[in-house]
């Protein structure tokens, strides 16, 4: 039996840095400390056994080698003229690195799931900049907390405990007792239940919600109407007392405003009154990422690319406009002639339309697990679990880079090495 | 009786559980329902648990019905994946992000059943 401690969770962009692992006989017997998240992607669930092929998507799959997966994967992928590849963010950086060399060598579009998560909050950036702080100021400074359009309760179950609202740090040493918590949703979440202040915000009024914030608090209360977007006036000058009063304030941000009407000028906005704080206090933004490494595709992407997300290579150099090359833009547009979905679920998690799309093209799927992509593949090859059986690279939701352990010994080899060898193939089909 | 209402989609800690298992009745269960809170549901005239076919400008989707209390009035929530997919807005706006929240929907009692994941896939082959 060996223990080992002080392991990373491959679950949500938390990415906990405390959990302990028991394995016996290269089986994960025990998780402590993590969440029922973390647990359960750690201990495991059913696993695709070998790489499988079919041609037509309404037959059953054949089970095959990696080879012949390998190679089918590489003739579809070169006979595109406009390949997608999709996923990302349940992998290493590592394996980033080798899909954007894919990317490059096909003049494919590459996409993360931030297209469906947080990709707005990235062109937010490009407008405002964003004024942000590690894990470790918020838990250590911040004494007033806001979540606005996230329920971290349920996405995020240890933000809360670890780095936020009862965290004690250097200068937080009360912990809960000496925060403030806001929450700002649509609903009377879990997480709602347990601020100090709930704001109620009627559905798509983030925007004006935000603004009527700015006005108030540059000392322009006389032009806030009544209500704004559901809010009683007199709630959003006792919000502004807070924030203005605060010694430092920690906003995090969630779906609530990435996904509703006006998109990323929510964010844009928010990053103002964010930046308009910091004239009274100190404050800082932070999204809150979904998967363990989303945020890291997006810092290897820039690195390699000079763009974040939704890179077209089309051009024979990075190009990039969400809008128009976001994976979901260009399936919609039937544009996409052939996909590889790798460590991410457009089966699942894409509109009904988007899916549609990928029923009638050839889809090439790397992923540990069975699901909706599967169900619209036609090459499925399976691989090794980043964060739990491949050690490398992660970035947590608020960009410090992180190494993820290897707890047991993979059963499937990593995306990396399938990566390289699809590369390799591809560049043999095309006599270079 | 129908209801109107404004659909959004997102995570719980059930769907985040089981996203690595969605061939399970877990996932299932934690993904194709639509939560109303017991005003609305007393419109629809009918008990948590049943069947309702929820309906967009996109599609339709039959799931379960379950209550919320923490929902304002004419508010639904699905939880993200597939049953919920299957009724959001797919118009990026010109930022590459689906309408996820804020879709006007219709609500009804529905006779129909819950499609499993691998049936509700099929039927966009």
């Amino acid at each position: 039996m060996t223990v080992i401690t002080d392991a990373l969770c491959p679950f949500c962009g938390c990415l906990c840095d405390d959990l302990t692992i028991v394995v016996d006989d290269n089986k994960i017997t025990d998780v402590k400390q993590a969440c029922k998240l973390g647990t359960a992607k750690i201990m495991g669930h059913h696993r695709i056994k070998e790489p499988m092929m079919r041609k037509d998507k309404n037959s059953e799959f054949t089970e095959v080698s990696y080879e012949e997966a390998i190679n089918e994967a590489a003739r579809i992928l070169s006979n595109s003229k406009r390949p997608l590849l999709y996923g990302w963010a349940s992998a290493v950086c590592e394996v980033h690195k080798k899909g954007i060399l894919l990317a490059e060598e096909l003049g494919a579009i590459i996409d993360n799931t931030a297209t469906v998560c947080h990709a707005p909050s990235t062109l937010a950036v490009h407008e405002k900049g964003l004024p942000t702080a590690t894990l470790g100021q918020i838990k250590n400074r911040a004494d007033v907390i806001v979540f606005w359009g996230s329920n971290p309760v349920h996405a995020h179950p240890r933000h809360m405990g670890r780095y936020s609202v009862f965290s004690k740090g250097l200068f937080t040493e009360k912990g809960r007792k000496g925060r403030k918590v806001i929450v700002v949703d649509v609903r009377k979440t879990e997480t709602a239940n347990m601020a100090d202040e709930f704001v109620q915000v009627q559905q798509g009024s983030d925007y004006l919600v935000v603004s009527a914030l700015r006005a108030i608090l540059s000392g322009h209360a006389d032009v806030v109407p009544d209500t704004v977007g559901g809010v009683p006036k007199e709630q959003l000058i006792k919000i502004v007392e807070v924030l203005k009063t605060a010694k430092f304030v920690g906003i995090f941000f969630g779906m609530g405003l990435t996904q509703s009407e006006s998109r990323y000028k929510n964010i844009d906005n928010a990053i103002s009154l964010t930046f308009e704080l910091n004239s009274f206090t100190k404050c800082a933004i932070t999204p809150m990422r979904g998967h363990y490494n989303v945020t890291g595709f997006g810092q290897v992407c820039s690195w390699e690319t000079g763009f974040a997300t939704a890179v077209d290579f089309a051009r024979n150099a990075p190009y990039y406009n969400p809008g128009e090359t976001a994976a979901n833009d260009v399936l919609l547009r039937k544009e996409t002639d052939a996909a590889m979905i790798i460590a991410g679920d457009a089966g699942a998690h894409f509109p009904a339309d988007s899916v549609r799309h990928l029923a009638k093209i050839p889809v090439v799927q790397i992923d540990p697990y069975w699901n909706p992509t599967t169900e619209v593949s036609n090459v499925v090859i399976p691989v090794a679990i980043c964060g739990v059986e491949v050690e490398g690279t992660a970035y947590r939701m608020d960009g410090v880079s992180m190494r993820m352990r290897k707890m047991i010994e993979p059963t499937h080899p990593p995306d990396t090495q399938i990566l390289e060898r699809i590369t390799q193939r591809v560049r043999e089909l095309r006599g270079e | 009786m129908t209801l109107d209402a404004i659909l959004i989609t997102g995570r719980t800690i059930n769907q985040g559980a089981t996203i690595e298992n969605k061939t399970s009745l877990d996932y299932q269960e934690a993904t194709a329902y639509c939560e109303l809170n017991p005003k609305d549901i007393g419109i629809l005239g009918i008990s948590p648990g049943s069947c309702v076919s929820v309906i967009t400008d996109h599609g339709d989707v039959v799931v379960k019905l379950k209550e919320n209390i923490g929902n304002p009035d004419g508010l639904a929530f699905i939880p993200m994946g597939p049953w919920a997919n299957a009724v959001v807005d797919p118009d990026t706006r010109g930022c590459g992000m689906p309408g996820f929240k804020g879709i006007p929907s219709r609500i009804e009692p529905t006779e129909k059943k819950v499609l499993s994941m691998k049936e509700l896939i099929a039927g966009y082959k």
